[in-house]
């Protein structure tokens, strides 16, 4: 009889070496006359154990890794396919205690089906929510969407059903549904294992969304840096489409909801929603004056819903489930919960989705064991790079929106970088304001030349330079990019920069120490 | 300007007649294969490409004839991407990822080791034509840094020892001649 062997497509474990372990596998089978089945899944999200190969037993999916193309004999002597014993085997996958102390909502299928078979997703509760939703009338969906107290998980958490509600009231003979791929915050990655993982769960959701605000027609704006989300989400359409549930005649109800996969160029402010809409309609990705709000006039001046993958993708639970099934989870106004990415320097870093509420701390060390050089973690960016920089006083912090607000961060998208001692806080610093020049649109002054400036006076500050001035100017020049730009670009660089500056003072007079030191 | 002079301005019908067949059809198959979309000129910019490894600029006034846009507008587009080349690059591309998260686990160090390596800064192309180098922020594989992508193949856990083994497989795949550029800046 076939064993069934799954191994990751994900572009973590490809860039880890998964490919390898897969032709080593299938060649070691052929030679031992094995007949081993390979299916090729998303991640599970636990990267430090990538590449995770999974092997179907009577006692379940057990786990060996990380794997490497010279595991594969050694596996093979010591039985893998029945699960045997190896200095590899980490046993059942889902008793994995950093999977299992997890509530994975909306990514419960990464690493466990095919992405791209539809036999699979609907093995696994796919489109049950799509199925509840047609027969509903819009505006019980998008009430359902509201009760479920879901906001945007692209960063800037809106309520999500009060943005469906505005397009379903909108009045327009052409409505859009566009889902923001374009994740370009550093220490995120839930869009791209979500879409490499689980893309039907996406085109579940906007097509839902579709129905909700009665739109025809979606696109899926992807950054040009994830090729292999790429691929897959365009397998995952065309088997969409072939299936009868993307067309003309979505699953024979009558109504339409087309999808387009459409590629950005390496533009990070196209991660802003109007720069966004400009650059699908084929312009520089320049921001828009808001309002009108895309809701309103958005995509060829159509009303738009424009949401982040991870949104999308909650929204097929909470037609399954039902909004209180959803609502249930999390604290205070951060309903349901949040696929949260530990990244940077971290020891076990990966997905972690859990209701919000949990601490950073928890997170750092229970979750992520501290840093993978093992030295104490300094700082965390938590939320992109227009996050604030965060010391270990901070810690106890809980994940929820309004927490983080109050602490003078933002929880973003989830995103947590982690850094070590050894981190030079002035050159983050320095980075953050040339970081934001370089992706600049153009459009307002206090980005397009604040920015540039402030790598400049950043420059200054370090070098002892008059000190105390630089620092005064530096903050003045924060404070007319925070007020006076027009969008979270220019309008949030100052936030790490800050940040920074507020709780790393060290690290900014250097020469001093260092005068100090000699003398 | 000086005072107006009476110039004659050649009516051209059709620009692009004189373009080289490979680029010409490039564009031509880029323009008929995404016309119907809304919004077609990022699809078609990437389609050429795609297909040529960078966007001459004198490509441009046939994508604006085409698409029945201005020439400032195809080149405002194609010059706002910072994916969208209008030089042409080496055999291959490499990307290394600047972002934070990379930094937090030495991305910096590799950049130093990468620029030495290849003699070349960022937008170079190596002295050999092998190994164009550009900065991308973020990759995604934020938990595995320092990450680099090469020819859309994506590394992840990279350090100079690694980064000089990627490398000379690389170049060894390409030609005999395994050896990168030996050109070191001595910066």
């Amino acid at each position: 009889m076939s064993v069934t062997v799954y191994i990751p497509r994900e572009a973590t474990a490809l860039s880890l070496g998964a490919e390898a372990v897969a032709r080593a596998l299938t060649e070691e089978a052929a030679r031992r006359k094995e007949s081993v089945h390979i299916v090729r899944t998303g991640s599970r999200g636990l990267f430090w154990l990538e590449p995770l190969v999974e092997v179907q037993t009577g006692d379940g999916r057990i786990a060996y890794g990380p794997v490497q193309a010279a595991d594969i004999p050694s596996l093979f002597a010591a039985g893998f396919l029945s699960g045997g014993k190896h200095a590899l085997n980490l046993g059942p996958v889902e008793s994995i205690p950093y999977l299992k102390k997890q509530e994975r909502l909306t990514c419960g299928r990464l690493g466990v089906i095919d992405p791209v078979s539809l036999d699979d997703y609907r093995a696994h509760g796919g489109y049950e929510g799509l199925k509840n939703a047609l027969p509903m009338e819009p505006a019980a969906i998008v009430k359902a969407v509201t009760d479920s107290g879901l906001r945007g998980r692209g960063g800037a958490a809106f309520p999500t059903g009060i943005k469906w509600k505005t397009v379903h009231d909108a009045i327009g003979e052409q409505k859009y549904i566009v889902c923001n791929a374009d994740e370009g915050d550093s220490g995120t990655f839930s869009d791209r294992l979500l879409m490499e993982g689980d893309p039907f769960c996406l085109i579940e959701g906007m097509t839902i969304a579709g129905l909700a605000v009665g739109a025809t027609r979606g696109y899926i704006y992807l950054r040009c840096e994830y090729p292999h989300a790429h691929d897959t989400m365009t397998e995952a359409i065309a088997g969409a489409y072939a299936a009868g549930y993307l067309g003309v005649d979505v699953l024979g109800s009558g109504r339409a909801f087309d999808l387009q996969l459409r590629l950005g160029a390496g533009a990070y402010i196209c991660g802003e929603e109007t720069s966004m809409l400009e650059s699908l309609e084929g312009r520089r990705g320049q921001i828009r004056f808001k309002p009108p709000l895309p809701a309103l006039k958005g995509l060829f001046g159509c009303p738009t819903v424009v949401n982040n993958v991870i949104s999308f993708a909650s929204v097929p639970i909470i037609l399954q489930r039902g909004a209180q099934f959803y609502r249930d989870y999390g604290m205070g106004r951060s309903r349901g919960s949040l696929p949260i990415q530990l990244a940077g320097n971290i020891a076990r870093g990966g997905l972690v989705e859990r209701a919000f509420g949990v601490s950073l701390r928890e997170l750092l060390y229970d979750y992520g064991g501290g840093t993978r050089s093992g030295r104490p973690i300094r700082a965390v960016q938590v939320g992109g790079p227009l996050g604030a920089y965060w010391p270990e006083s901070k810690f106890d912090t809980p994940l929820d929106y309004e927490a983080f607000a109050a602490g003078g961060g933002m929880l973003g998208h989830g995103g947590i970088v982690v850094f070590d001692d050894t981190v030079d806080m002035a050159a983050q610093a320095r980075y953050a304001m040339e970081f934001c020049a370089i992706e600049s649109c153009g459009k307002c002054t206090p980005c397009r030349i604040g920015s540039t400036r402030g790598v400049e006076v950043i420059d200054r500050l370090v070098t002892g330079d008059r000190a105390a001035m630089q620092q005064t100017l530096l903050r003045d020049l924060c404070d007319t990019m925070l007020n006076g730009s027009l969008c979270a670009l220019g309008g949030l660089t100052p936030y790490p920069v800050l940040s920074a500056l507020d709780y790393f003072p060290e690290d900014f007079s250097k020469p001093a120490a260092l005068e100090a030191a000699t003398r | 300007m000086s005072a107006r002079k009476r110039v004659t301005i050649p009516i051209r019908v059709e620009p692009g007649a004189d373009l080289p067949a490979a680029e010409r059809a490039a564009v031509l198959d880029a323009v008929n294969q995404n016309r119907q979309l809304e919004g077609p000129l990022l699809p078609i910019l990437h389609a050429i490409q795609d297909r040529l490894g960078w966007i001459p600029p004198r490509l441009l006034p046939l994508i604006a004839y085409e698409l029945n846009l201005s020439r400032a507008e195809v080149h405002g587009v194609v010059s706002f991407y910072h994916y969208f080349r209008q030089h042409q690059p080496g055999q291959h591309v490499i990307y290394l990822c600047r972002a934070e998260a990379c930094q937090a686990v030495g991305a910096v160090a590799l950049e130093a080791h990468a620029k030495r390596a290849l003699g070349v800064e960022f937008h170079g192309t190596s002295g050999d034509g092998r190994y164009t180098l550009e900065p991308v922020y973020c990759l995604g594989n934020c938990a595995s840094g320092p990450s680099l992508m090469i020819d859309r193949e994506l590394h992840g856990r990279m350090t100079p020892q690694r980064f000089d083994e990627l490398i000379s497989a690389t170049s060894a795949a390409t030609t005999s001649a395994a050896g990168t550029s030996a050109a070191s800046s001595g910066t």
